[in-house]
């Protein structure tokens, strides 16, 4: 519990020869529910890419807590263009999530299908299960791949963006789908947003940045410090 | 229409081009996904140039092209993935480059029309009796290794990231495609065609995507159309004395044209009743 799951230090991170952030450093403790937040093109994505081991840093490391490997790691990217059109129904994408149990079997368990159905219950998209992922709502589609990543696991997820041109309503059903499985089931969330103002009503810590880390610390403190006031207060434009 | 089965080349072109046909729908599901539906095309021509090279030599076609394209695929999948070069400008590099390089060394024999001709357009007559055993070995090897594979390599193609990031071995499963492909071009081009065999990729798993929405009806139905239309077109290119791969495109073509026509139908239907 005192032993972070997630440290960071001395992170720089960029594409080729240009650093976006330079000196992140940063815990991620159990149980925390980590938002990421800062102005378009902050670096935000590309952080939360090198948390979830899809990009190197250009320094410093990452660290994960002992008896945590990658296989602990939920992801929900964002979309690509491949999924529009791709055929697969609501099961077969949620049951690909039990793929990184790191057994060399080429079907399915019976415990992989009945933890496929679970979590599509638990995200009420049991009764699509046959229906076609690409014919869903943009909101069907997040609770869909938030069901893949529970398969893939329980302890960590990592969430780039979950709300991007998603209506208000369908909106805050996924925050509180979010905030839920974090406060029942005590998952790590750590979250990519633009939409600051909601994401500081369900996220117990925040991370701002913008170069290097502008704030880093509990919601609460976010709130009252003065880069917290000038984002949330004055951002309009990013909510 | 049986007297056709009692030639050996018949028999040879009938067991390989099943085979084939089943190995080419299965990945082409996952290529036209990938957006890569053109590879098929690049991998031919680089597989034209190296049996042009072979011919010359007098060495065998097959031992020799597959390797060569093997290397050439995992190649472009590495040239298109590194974002320097785009994958579609990739392939046409690779496929003109290889054909020029083809034709080149062809051309440095005599008798060139008849070996361009068959591998261009490919020939029922190419596959001998030694040509058999290989070809059933590969393209059973590839059949076992993508029902193996099958729920990860569809976990790569519909979500790279996402199974990057939960610790599956994304680049492995690229490779295996890559390497699969390349095997299955090569034995398919000699009678399909260098020039036709990317419709073997494409057609049954456009056709197939016009009425299925789960991944597995998809792959299923690719594989029974390929099958179905390369037996028909076998058929045909006998009873006509037409070009084999070109009467296997055809009947591809026109279950396309079906399956289009009755996915707009069933549409119509739909909105009616709504």
């Amino acid at each position: 519990m005192k032993q972070p799951l997630i440290s960071c230090k001395g992170l720089s991170i960029g594409y080729e020869n240009m650093t976006v952030l330079e000196d992140v450093g940063f815990d991620v403790k159990k149980g925390d529910y980590l938002c990421v937040v800062g102005e378009n093109g902050a670096g935000k994505s590309t952080l939360i890419k090198c948390l979830a081991g899809l990009k190197k840093p250009m320094s410093g490391s990452i660290s994960l807590a002992k008896g945590i490997t990658r296989r602990d790691v939920g992801y929900l990217p964002q979309q690509t263009s491949i999924q529009r059109d791709f055929p697969a129904s609501v099961r077969e994408v949620v049951t690909s999530g039990c793929l990184n149990s790191g057994r060399w079997l080429p079907f399915y368990t019976k415990e992989d299908k009945d933890k496929a159905t679970r979590y599509m219950q638990e995200l009420g998209i049991a009764d699509m299960a046959e229906h076609s992922y690409r014919e869903l709502s943009g909101g069907q589609q997040q609770r869909v791949l938030l069901a893949r990543a529970l398969c893939a696991s329980s302890k960590i997820l990592i969430l780039d963006e979950p709300v991007t041109g998603l209506d208000p309503i369908v909106t805050g059903e996924i925050y509180s789908i979010i905030k839920e499985l974090n406060s029942k089931y005590r998952i790590t969330v750590i979250m990519v947003s633009h939409d600051v103002k909601t994401a500081v009503k369900s996220a117990n810590k925040i991370l701002h940045v913008k170069n290097t880390v502008q704030f880093f610390g509990r919601t609460e403190d976010y709130l009252k410090s003065a880069v917290g006031k000038a984002f949330v207060g004055g951002g309009e434009s990013h909510a | 229409m049986l007297e056709m089965l009692s030639y050996p080349f018949i028999q040879r072109a009938l067991v390989v081009g099943t085979l084939v046909s089943l190995c080419s729908a299965l990945l082409g599901v996952n290529l036209v996904l990938k957006r890569y539906s053109m590879i098929g095309d690049g991998l031919s021509h680089v597989a034209f140039s190296s049996m042009a090279v072979a011919t010359v030599m007098n060495w065998a076609p097959l031992t020799v092209a597959i390797p060569v394209v093997v290397v050439a695929s995992v190649l472009l999948l590495r040239l298109s993935g590194s974002g320097k070069i785009k994958g579609d400008a990739a392939i046409a590099l690779v496929s003109t480059g290889a054909l020029a390089v083809g034709i080149f060394i062809i051309s440095m024999r005599s008798g060139i029309n008849t070996d361009i001709n068959n591998y261009m357009f490919g020939s029922v007559l190419a596959i001998s009796r030694s040509d058999v055993a290989l070809s059933v070995g590969l393209s059973l090897a590839v059949l076992a290794l993508y029902v193996v594979f099958y729920h990860r390599i569809f976990a790569v193609t519909f979500d790279e990231p996402f199974a990057r990031a939960t610790g599956i071995r994304v680049d492995f499963y690229n490779m295996l495609i890559a390497v699969l492909t390349a095997v299955t071009i090569v034995l398919g081009m000699r009678m399909i065609g260098a020039l036709l065999i990317s419709s073997l990729i494409i057609f049954p798993a456009m056709s197939a995507m016009r009425f299925f929405k789960r991944f597995a009806g998809v792959v299923v139905c690719a594989a029974v159309i390929s099958v179905v239309c390369f037996i028909a077109g076998l058929t045909v290119s006998y009873e006509f004395s037409a070009p084999t791969g070109a009467s296997v495109v055809i009947m591809n073509m026109a279950v396309f044209a079906v399956f289009c026509g009755a996915a707009f139908i069933r549409g119509k239907v739909k909105k009616n009743q709504e």
